[in-house]
């Protein structure tokens, strides 16, 4: 017999046992799950920055004042999840379990939401999706605890295809990164060419880590391809762009909204020269006309986030802002000492009754059918020139 | 369907990625003769060159200055990654040791993340100017600094090999580690040597190709497994062999993405290197030899 | 080595399984807890292929994987039921590691980890890339629970009991191999190969039989994992999670069975606890702080314990029962 063999067994069930308990007062958690770290962490790291610096003025403020007058403090407690998914169920149980957070917002990209939907709607809990794709919002009548805060691919292609008609084109090229983004987008873009004539003749993916994506190319080149359209997110994006005036295509070249940050412009060089996208109005805010009714949040936006982080305006920021935002009126309606339960099922009706409720994203407008409350007018082609996004009107097409 | 022309430019983009994955091979190469360890930081030194070459950038260095102060950063930090953490832990196991690369390539990693942050970072092209045209091929000024940088960097590591006190110590390592212990080279001083050697290897790959590619934090992961791909193709003891698998590996990717389908691409180099290790586990270009000593 | 304190040992396992639940009621914790009982169970076969064959694989994952798609394949796209499903990834994981250790066991050397790295990688562009099977990227959902009649494993609770269940039968079967005629002939190959051949033992079949076994083992933990998320996509089954089991075998130790749970254990906490302490540590911080963190916890651990912690804490305690006995004999 060997008593010490016992040993590590004890350790390991010592540890397992281990748990940490903290009281609270009366207070709001919201959960916060972001990719900040891992291949997504060009999204998690802006949405992490704007989630730190809402609470800094939470807490400055003391909170949020409730019906009664009286503030009731705020906690964002955020997370990473590495951009994996088993990392966002752990942290959104650890939030859901141990946190007793009123409301999830979770995570930045679609397999990562995905993951967790089964959990958040068996724990009955609000749960903010800030990643793209449709399917995490529907079908709706199972998604009945799941909302998500930017545009889908579907508004993307839509803006997409408007130019191609407008310009007569009948075939086109496309790439997209092999993720669930770049595959979401093409779904979405092949949609949306059903019956307007208009042909993909050469269709591959490229993998988000490439470094030289020449020989895609110059198999477009060899299509007969009219239009090259993109789906992807820097550095690929960028990479790609670069090839593309390497080889000298004498195509247009477009990509999707999933190149709207500065990094692009600033890696692809001069070679994002011409470039056109759909995108969210925050990048050309400026150059909107003053009747648009999100001028003035965008600009808001873009002040208080380049003051606060020194880092250029991020479309993934306004995601994390629109699902905060979005919370903080709820939150402060609701009635003082409401059982967590209820006040979850408050916020989710909450939720489901935003009405013109003004973002970055677009002005969201929800319902029982529609868990995400925009619709294509929620974006913009932009065109960059000169190194700068400009605004790209049907007029100047 | 492709065209000489088509296939040539497929080549010459092959080629460039293949000399970067040459360099990286080669610091594989060099630290598993030395020490029997394969270093998974490997790639993390080629990211680590590429940005401290971003960083640098800016100080308006000539290009030539801003190089060697990038590729002496990354021999500094390869060095310390020895002496702080191989060296302490050199009488444990082989398996212990490539552990010990794994915790060294995510702490290398987070640090970069913690400096430098999520967002890509660009680097202008050693020269300016439109990509030159060779054959009806194009062909970037940069891929030409790569091409070159590399053709010179292996002809000073063979001169280093061949004709220096210390490249002969370790390639006398290579040979057989205990006959050289035996003959006085002390397996400590090989092993910093091996590690600095590396890490100049994985700084001049990463320096060269950041004008094409983009610098980010997680690059390194994927120049690594490329170069130790290329590294077992040719043996995982050869350098020649290396280098030669490496080139095969970056022509083989653009060809098939350019070709058929580029989604195929990756799985068709790991295929070839299955088929390698069932056919000829000594390495495409080494003749089948005794196994090296000692490893 | 000692049976007996074996069967002690792995009675005060189940009788441990059998009481956490009770103390611990946070779901998250017992959520974690059915993590690392999945972990083990793909490390207990690492520890079999790296310290009783002496050989390293880098492709787990990748069982680890066929074991969790098969199991959600089967289930969701022909219906059927959960346990046969599990069964059946098993005996499919059982063959693809047979035929393909089988040509390369017979190889010295490091060749193992080079070619289950390449096998792995392209399992995993075969998850990514059969979108219509696998749902590709974006992952297959709605993966059914497993149930016997009525009685359906739909809290972490009593999917905690069936994991460390799972883990205690692993643990069984593994020790009985390792106590067998197979395990002596298994030790004396990580010994010397050349020995044990010229003694009779036909050390290429042996390593072929607990290479296949740990991958078995593996497609259980995956088919456990896919019936317990309810939803699996490849990013888990990629060459980084490979990697990290490896380290988790390594972590607990190498010469022991018992060292696997204890790795993953470790490992897996150690996220959860770095995760936990560093924002009390550092105002504000996240990500980045814990990945480095971790990283150097982790050579920090092989730096002080490289036969592993198991062994190492061993270690520790015998040093500290004797430092003890000293005392008193010297007033």
């Amino acid at each position: 017999m060997d008593i010490r063999k016992l040993v590590p067994v004890a350790l390991l069930l010592g540890i397992l046992a281990l748990g940490v308990r903290t009281a609270w007062a009366q207070e709001f958690r919201i959960g916060f799950v972001a990719a900040i770290t891992g291949p997504a962490s060009s999204l998690g790291g802006p949405e992490r920055d704007v989630a730190v610096m809402l609470q800094k003025e939470l807490d400055a403020a003391g909170g949020l004042p409730g019906p009664d007058g009286r503030k009731r403090t705020v906690k964002i407690i955020i997370h990473d999840d590495q951009s994996k998914a088993d990392e966002t169920v752990k942290a959104v149980k650890k939030l859901i379990a141990d946190d007793k957070v009123h409301a999830v917002i979770a995570s930045s990209q679609s397999p990562t939401s995905l993951a967790v939907i089964p959990i958040v709607t068996e724990a009955r809990v609000p749960l903010i999706s800030m990643a793209s794709s449709h399917a995490i919002v529907t079908p709706v009548k199972d998604r009945y605890w799941v909302f998500k805060t930017p545009q889908s691919n579907i508004h993307v292609a839509v803006h997409q295809v408007g130019y191609l008609k407008a310009k007569g084109v009948k075939k086109i090229a496309s790439l997209y990164v092999n993720d669930a983004f770049g595959e979401d987008s093409r779904r979405g873009l092949a949609e949306m060419l059903k019956g307007t004539g208009i042909e993909a003749v050469y269709e591959d993916k490229f993998e988000h880590a490439d470094k030289d994506m020449t020989p895609q190319l110059t198999r477009v080149r060899a299509s007969g391809a009219e239009v090259l359209i993109v789906h992807a997110i820097p550095p690929s994006a960028s990479i790609i762009t670069k090839n593309f005036r390497d080889l000298g295509l004498p195509i247009p070249l477009i990509h999707n909204h999933g190149v709207g940050n500065k990094p692009f412009i600033d890696l692809a060089g001069g070679a994002a020269e011409g470039v056109i996208f759909p995108i969210g109005k925050m990048l050309v805010a400026e150059e909107l006309p003053a009747a648009d009714p999100q001028k003035k949040a965008l600009l808001d936006f873009i002040a208080w986030y380049e003051k606060g982080t020194g880092k250029p305006r991020s479309t993934f920021a306004g995601h994390g802002w629109d699902a905060l935002q979005m919370l903080f009126p709820i939150l402060a309606s609701l009635p003082p000492d409401l059982p967590l339960e209820q006040a979850r099922v408050r916020i989710r009706d909450g939720l489901e009754q935003t009405r013109n409720f003004v973002g970055t994203g677009g002005i969201f407008t929800m319902s029982a059918e529609d868990h995400v409350g925009l619709d294509e007018r929620s974006m913009v082609l932009v065109r960059i020139e000169g190194g700068k996004w400009k605004y790209f009107p049907r007029e100047k097409w | 369907m492709a065209g000489p022309e088509q296939l040539l430019q497929l080549v010459l983009v092959g080629l460039t990625q293949g000399a970067i994955y040459a360099l990286i091979a080669l610091g594989f190469v060099t630290i598993y003769n030395v020490t029997g360890v394969i270093n998974f930081a490997q790639g993390e030194f080629a990211m680590l060159g590429a940005m401290l070459m971003v960083s640098l950038a800016p100080l308006g260095l000539p290009t030539p200055a801003a190089f060697f102060l990038a590729v002496a950063g990354v021999v500094v930090v390869g060095g310390g990654v020895e002496r702080l953490a191989i060296h302490p832990a050199r009488r444990a196991s082989v398996v212990t040791l490539i552990i010990i690369t794994i915790g060294a390539d995510i702490v290398l990693r987070g640090l970069a993340l913690l400096a430098w942050g999520t967002d890509p970072l660009p680097l202008a092209p050693f020269s300016a100017g439109p990509p030159l045209t060779f054959g009806g091929a194009f062909i970037t000024r940069q891929a030409l600094w790569i091409l070159g940088t590399t053709a010179v960097t292996l002809a000073a590591l063979y001169a280093f090999f061949e004709y220096t006190y210390p490249g002969k110590t370790v390639r006398a390592c290579a040979i057989n580690r205990l006959a050289a212990r035996l003959s006085g080279i002390s397996p400590e001083r090989m092993s910093l040597l091996a590690f600095c050697l590396a890490a100049a290897l994985g700084g001049v790959g990463g320096v060269v190709i950041a004008p094409l590619t983009l610098v980010s934090y997680d690059m390194g992961l994927y120049l690594g497994l490329r170069g130790f791909v290329a590294a077992v193709m040719g043996g995982l003891v050869s350098a020649p062999g290396a280098v030669a698998g490496a080139l095969l590996l970056g022509i083989l990717e653009a060809l098939v993405a350019g070709i058929w389908k580029a989604a195929y691409k990756e799985a068709a180099a790991f295929l070839v290197l299955f088929v390698i290790l069932l056919l000829r586990p000594q390495g495409l270009f080494t003749r089948a030899v005794a196994r090296q000593a000692g490893l | 080595m000692r049976p007996g304190g074996d069967t002690l040992a792995l009675a005060g396992l189940g009788l441990g399984v059998a009481l956490v639940p009770l103390g611990v009621t946070s779901q998250y914790h017992l959520s974690i807890g059915v993590f690392i009982g999945i972990h083990a169970i793909v490390t207990i076969g690492l520890c079999l292929v790296m310290g009783y064959a002496g050989q390293i694989s880098l492709g787990h994952a990748a069982f680890y994987g066929l074991g969790a798609y098969a199991s959600g394949l089967l289930t969701t796209k022909l219906g059927a039921n959960p346990w046969a499903a599990m069964a059946g990834a098993m005996a499919l994981t059982a063959g693809v590691a047979y035929a393909l250790g089988r040509p390369i066991l017979r190889l010295r050397g490091h060749y193992l980890a080079m070619a289950t790295l390449a096998f792995g990688i392209i399992a995993y562009l075969a998850f990514v890339e059969f979108t219509e099977l696998t749902g590709g990227p974006s992952g297959l959902a709605g993966i059914p629970r497993l149930r016997v009649g009525g009685f359906v494993f739909d809290t972490d609770r009593k999917f905690f009991y069936l994991t460390w269940g799972g883990v205690i039968a692993v643990v069984a079967l593994s020790l009985n191999v390792v106590n067998s005629r197979v395990g002596r002939a298994l030790r004396a190959i990580h010994g010397s190969e050349v020995a044990a051949e010229t003694l009779g033992v036909d050390t290429a079949a042996y390593k072929l039989r607990v290479f296949t076994l740990s991958a078995v083992y593996a497609a259980l933990a995956g088919s456990l994992y896919a019936h317990y998320l309810s939803f699996v996509s490849p990013p888990t089954f990629g060459f980084i999670a490979s990697v990290e089991f490896v380290v988790m075998a390594a972590v607990g130790g190498l010469a022991s069975v018992w060292g696997a749970p204890f790795g993953a254990a470790t490992v897996t906490l150690l996220t959860e606890v770095i995760r936990d302490v560093m924002p009390r540590l550092l105002a504000y911080a996240s990500g980045e702080h814990e990945v480095i963190a971790y990283g150097l916890l982790l050579i920090l651990i092989m730096i002080f314990v490289p036969e592993g912690l198991t062994v190492g804490g061993l270690r520790a305690l015998r040093r500290l029962g004797r430092a003890g006995r000293r005392v008193p004999a010297a007033p």
